[in-house]
């Protein structure tokens, strides 16, 4: 974990209020593995106060013209993400990282992963996908991954290009059929498990808005294959001090920052 | 040039603490930091049995400041003594231990078993805006201990009977003359009071029509407290002759000097901590600077050096 003022190497537009920004940050991008997060402090003064927290979109580890980068990929929500938005190529972004813990993966008992995304929650998918290719070149050469995006309507889906680049069979839900499957992209994952020989070698890893992790839960659950959620909660330090983003689990409460943000869905009461 | 200071028996190499539940048992700031740079470190509150906490929501940021409802979690006293102590132990700066009961009991047993396990001073933390439940002589309804001088008193008393290590009483701004309860502190024995702690608050989101906070209140700390906190901290500093630390919003150097200057021994850093953690360090650097540029020797001449109008 560091502290540490990084370049801004690359701030783009991607569709709508999406955005992508590089930091060239190669301590943290050795160090980083999928599903942890970075907090960022975005403006120097006193609004907004507090720090926010970040996925690990995606490493670029050091090579002959690469420093060692990382990515993220972020909504404008507020008066933070604004700020953001509007920072250029070359000014310096104050982060703490690599922060939380992240997905367990490769599973050499269930090799089948399916990755679960909706809206933003595919930020910290596309850096577990392109790891858990480089594990499946080497080692579990049989696994194939299925990756799931729901969004609300077509053009609010992200990353589609990036899980299939990876040659990843991806899988679209949009709330309104302007692409792919009509529904939630629960429904689709109910789907898949119900028409798959693999079930029982699969797991789940997913990211996403609250209500549907309940239902990636409570799916996991009835069909008795484990899952990963990660997790969002209000956060002042993310270093495990202020306990402000406690969850409940069957032990009590737990730091979203430091047992998590990546929770088994077996140890949590939703 | 001389930064260091006493609060009772306790010495301290610079007038900066880390403030109780901002910076959590050290140990999580040890990357980030050099924690032996800090004048003190208070841990987060100590309860005699383990706390659970509220539920979340536990934090929303307001205006210049936040909100919190943590409620004392913790994993209670014989947790921490096993757990937490030995590492604070080996630090090169002093371990302030924040204490909370619900009773004069609780706060007197708590006393006891921190001062066998060998600390060296405690803050009683007399003000938490989270927790509703006390038991006391003078206080039967629902009340915080910092907002009846009477119940201050008592509580310092029984610790100070328990203990000899150096007593910090830790009050609530939520009260109408905390200058009153600060003496009942000092004169019950504390050696100094720390002030304020959070302002009892609230946010309402109006899409939803709910409270941010899951405990629906939580206490109000960051910039957008500190000129009341200063205000108070003057006032006290004028009303006791025990040593006076000011908390509430330090974000840097000059926040801080504006306590000192108003009356305050030293200071507590507490809601910075989370948006840089090295503000405690940076605000101990800024000090110093302050008083080379300003040929000022000792910190001592600061403390209460406010020029009114007259002179």
């Amino acid at each position: 974990m560091l502290c540490v003022k990084v370049k801004i190497i690359s701030n783009k537009k991607i569709s709508q209020k999406y955005f992508k920004i590089g930091l060239e940050a190669p301590a943290i991008a050795k160090e980083a593995l999928p599903g942890q997060f970075i907090m960022a402090r975005l403006n120097n003064g006193y609004e907004p106060l507090l720090r926010r927290p970040f996925s690990i979109h995606r490493v670029k580890g050091q090579g002959l013209r690469v420093k060692g980068e990382i990515e993220i990929l972020y909504e404008v929500v507020g008066e933070g993400t604004e700020i953001l938005s509007q920072k250029k190529y070359g000014e310096y972004l104050d982060i703490i990282g690599p922060l939380g813990k992240g997905f367990d993966y490769p599973l050499p008992l269930t090799p089948y992963p399916l990755l679960v995304a909706g809206g933003m929650g595919v930020a910290p998918l596309v850096f577990l996908a392109e790891e858990i290719k480089k594990c499946q070149s080497v080692k579990v050469s049989k696994c194939q991954t299925l990756v799931l995006i729901g969004a609300r309507t077509e053009n609010q889906i992200l990353c589609e290009k990036e899980f299939k680049n990876l040659g990843y069979n991806v899988k679209i839900a949009t709330d309104d059929g302007s692409h792919g499957f009509k529904g939630r992209v629960t429904e689709l994952l109910e789907k898949h498990l119900r028409s798959t020989k693999h079930e029982a070698r699969s797991t789940i890893y997913a990211c996403g808005p609250k209500p549907m992790l309940k239902e990636v839960a409570k799916i996991s659950f009835e069909h008795k294959i484990p899952a990963q959620i990660s997790l969002e909660e209000y956060m002042a330090c993310g270093i495990g001090a202020c306990l402000g983003c406690a969850v409940e689990t069957k032990s009590g409460y737990q730091r979203v920052c430091r047992e998590g943000p990546v929770f088994d869905t077996k140890e949590l009461l939703l | 040039m001389k930064t260091s200071v006493f609060l009772g028996s306790v010495r301290l190499k610079n007038p900066v603490l880390a403030a109780s539940g901002t910076f959590g048992y050290a140990e999580e700031f040890k990357d980030l930091v050099k924690l032996d740079a800090l004048g003190a470190i208070l841990t987060k509150t100590i309860t005699l049995k383990p706390c659970k906490g509220n539920p979340p929501p536990r934090i929303v940021e307001t205006p210049s400041g936040m909100l919190n409802s943590i409620g004392l979690e913790n994993d209670g006293v014989k947790n921490f003594i096993a757990e937490k102590l030995p590492y604070l132990k080996k630090l090169k700066t002093q371990t302030i231990v924040s204490i909370a009961g619900d009773s004069t009991e609780d706060y007197a047993e708590l006393a006891k078993r921190l001062n066998d396990a060998g600390v060296s001073a405690l803050e009683l933390n007399l003000s938490c805006p989270n927790i509703k439940v006390l038991k006391s002589q003078s206080i039967k309804e629902s009340k915080l201990i910092s907002q009846n001088a009477k119940a201050t008193y008592e509580v310092v008393k029984a610790v100070r009977k328990s203990t000899k290590v150096a007593i910090i009483a830790k009050l609530t701004p939520n009260v109408t003359d905390i200058s009153l309860i600060a003496q009942a502190a000092e004169d019950a024995g504390a050696d100094s009071v720390s002030l304020v702690n959070t302002f009892l608050a609230m946010s309402i989101d109006v899409n939803t029509r709910r409270p941010r906070l899951g405990n629906i209140t939580g206490g109000l700390s960051g910039p957008a407290i500190k000129p009341i906190a200063l205000r108070m901290v003057w006032e006290t500093a004028k009303a006791v002759k025990i040593p006076v630390i000011g908390i509430g919003g330090i974000m840097a150097a000059d926040d801080a000097l504006e306590f000192i200057i108003a009356g305050a021994t030293a200071v507590e850093v507490g809601t910075a901590n989370f948006i840089n953690p090295r503000a405690g360090i940076e605000i101990i650097d800024g000090i110093k600077d302050y008083m080379r540029k300003n040929k000022i020797k000792d910190i001592k001449e600061l403390v209460g050096s406010l020029k009114t109008w007259q002179n």
